[in-house]
């Protein structure tokens, strides 16, 4: 006779994995304040860079993604951080539990702080610096393009962060593998932004760039999936 | 689990970090039950076989097998029988005794009843709310001894338990931790005399391979402690 499996099923895993994630960073915030103050600063640096009171289209939609997407680098370093210092990620590879529910954990924590540093970072980003004023209609097109790039960009730092919190030069590893990785959303997601920030107005949803967005998301989700378990092993 | 089988089977375990063999050759039985202590000086390969055996490191070559499952096939199995306890306390500092635990009993499907009685038996329940980077390292040993054993595992993998502990709260983790427990056990340490007084079985690691492996009454200290100095 084998021995009696002890587990629970995934959907509980990542559940117990979240709710640990956002006590932490509730008890002592580390991410999210520095990705938020990066965000603002960057702003204000771009106003005095500029030497522009207001942007718009392309330029404002540049400036937009460029701050996010290094904000977002600051906080997937921080990802495991608690994790690794303090031995937390043996204690998680001892549970008997798929480690698929590790990767979406991670996952679901970073898409949560890059869309609540959005929420800080976006007014901070009409105020400071975009020229026209966004419609609802805009504002919901916006949204949206945020949230499927924040996927692709919430998939690549949870498995760069998990490669890199392993390696002694993590600070240059990350940025060095993920950014490459992360050109084809900033790409496509500065594109669709683009229109929406315009000081025209845009007409209709950027459906290719979003389309682009979204097969990003389906193929590196995936491909984490496939490969988050080999980054573990030894 | 197969009541025959024994908690350990090792047969020619080697391990290796890139060109250094940090195991070579380790073979060895332990029965269900039963209390296998290590020995060796610091880099022998004590912890790396403890690491192995808690599946956290794949074996290079040979055979293992715990509790009657081969690893590393069946590791995820036996990760759910396996309780380990090293010098780092696996506690995230800035959560408290009880929330710690409470993760790792959501984890592991263990109700979280289990987690205040377990804080009740080590006696922390007055500071259990407090996070525990504010603990004495005597009072982290503790809450680490419960999260090891929080899920009632067959087999306890234990790195030098007694260090930074004074003789009440060694008293206090006996029962969870100890031969009390009556858990199957491998136990590090540089106790000789201790060492040999809980053992069933002894091995003498030395540059990862067996010095000797021996019961307890073949075995003297001063043989021991010469594994320390040659």
């Amino acid at each position: 006779m084998s021995l009696e499996p002890r587990g629970i099923t995934t959907r509980k895993a990542v559940g117990a994995l979240l709710r640990k994630e956002l006590l932490l960073e509730r008890r002592v915030p580390q991410v999210l304040p520095a990705m938020a103050l990066f965000s603002i600063t960057t702003f204000v640096v771009f106003r005095f860079a500029l030497d522009a009171t207001s942007v718009e289209g392309d330029t404002a939609s540049g400036v937009l993604w460029v701050t996010l997407l290094f904000a977002a680098m600051l906080g997937a370093g921080r990802l495991y951080v608690a994790d690794h210092e303090e031995g937390g990620i043996d204690a998680l590879l001892l549970a008997p539990v798929d480690r698929t529910a590790l990767l979406i954990s991670k996952a679901v924590t970073f898409l949560v702080f890059l869309v609540l540093v959005e929420v800080v970072a976006l007014p901070a980003f009409v105020i400071l610096l975009l020229g026209p004023g966004l419609s609802p209609g805009d504002i919901a097109a916006l949204a949206l393009v945020l949230l499927m790039a924040d996927v692709g960009i919430a998939v690549i730092g949870t498995l760069f962060g998990a490669l890199a919190i392993q390696t002694r030069a993590r600070d240059l590893i990350l940025p060095l593998m993920a950014l490459p990785l992360l050109v084809p959303v900033i790409i496509s997601a500065a594109k669709a932004s683009a229109p929406l920030l315009a000081a025209t107005g845009a007409d209709s949803l950027p459906g290719r760039y979003l389309a682009l967005l979204g097969l990003y998301d389906l193929v590196f989700g995936l491909l984490a999936y496939a490969v988050f378990d080999y980054l573990f092993d030894d | 689990m197969d009541a025959a089988a024994p908690a350990i089977e090792l047969d020619g375990l080697r391990r290796r970090y890139g060109h250094r063999l940090a195991l070579d050759g380790v073979t060895l039985t332990l029965a269900a039950g039963q209390t296998l202590v290590v020995f060796g000086p610091n880099g022998a390969g004590k912890s790396t076989l403890l690491r192995v055996l808690a599946t956290l490191l794949r074996p290079t070559d040979g055979v293992v097998r715990i509790l009657g499952e081969a690893l590393p096939e069946r590791a995820w199995i036996v990760r759910g029988h396996l309780g380990l306890l090293t010098h780092e306390p696996l506690l995230y500092g800035d959560l408290s005794a009880r929330e710690n635990l409470r993760f790792h009993a959501r984890l592991r499907g263990v109700p979280l009843q289990r987690v205040d009685d377990l804080l009740a038996e080590v006696k922390l329940e007055r500071r259990a709310d407090e996070p525990v980077h504010t603990y004495s390292r005597g009072m982290l040993q503790r809450t680490a001894a419960c999260r090891a054993v929080l899920h009632d595992p067959a087999l306890l993998l234990l790195d030098e338990p007694r260090a930074n502990l004074d003789p009440g709260a060694i008293e206090l983790l006996e029962p969870l931790v100890g031969r009390q427990s009556g858990r199957s056990r491998v136990v590090t340490s540089h106790d000789p005399a201790a060492g040999l007084a809980e053992a069933d079985l002894v091995l003498g690691l030395k540059d990862g391979r067996t010095a000797f492996l021996a019961a307890p009454d073949e075995l003297t200290p001063g043989a021991i402690t010469d594994l320390y100095r040659t």
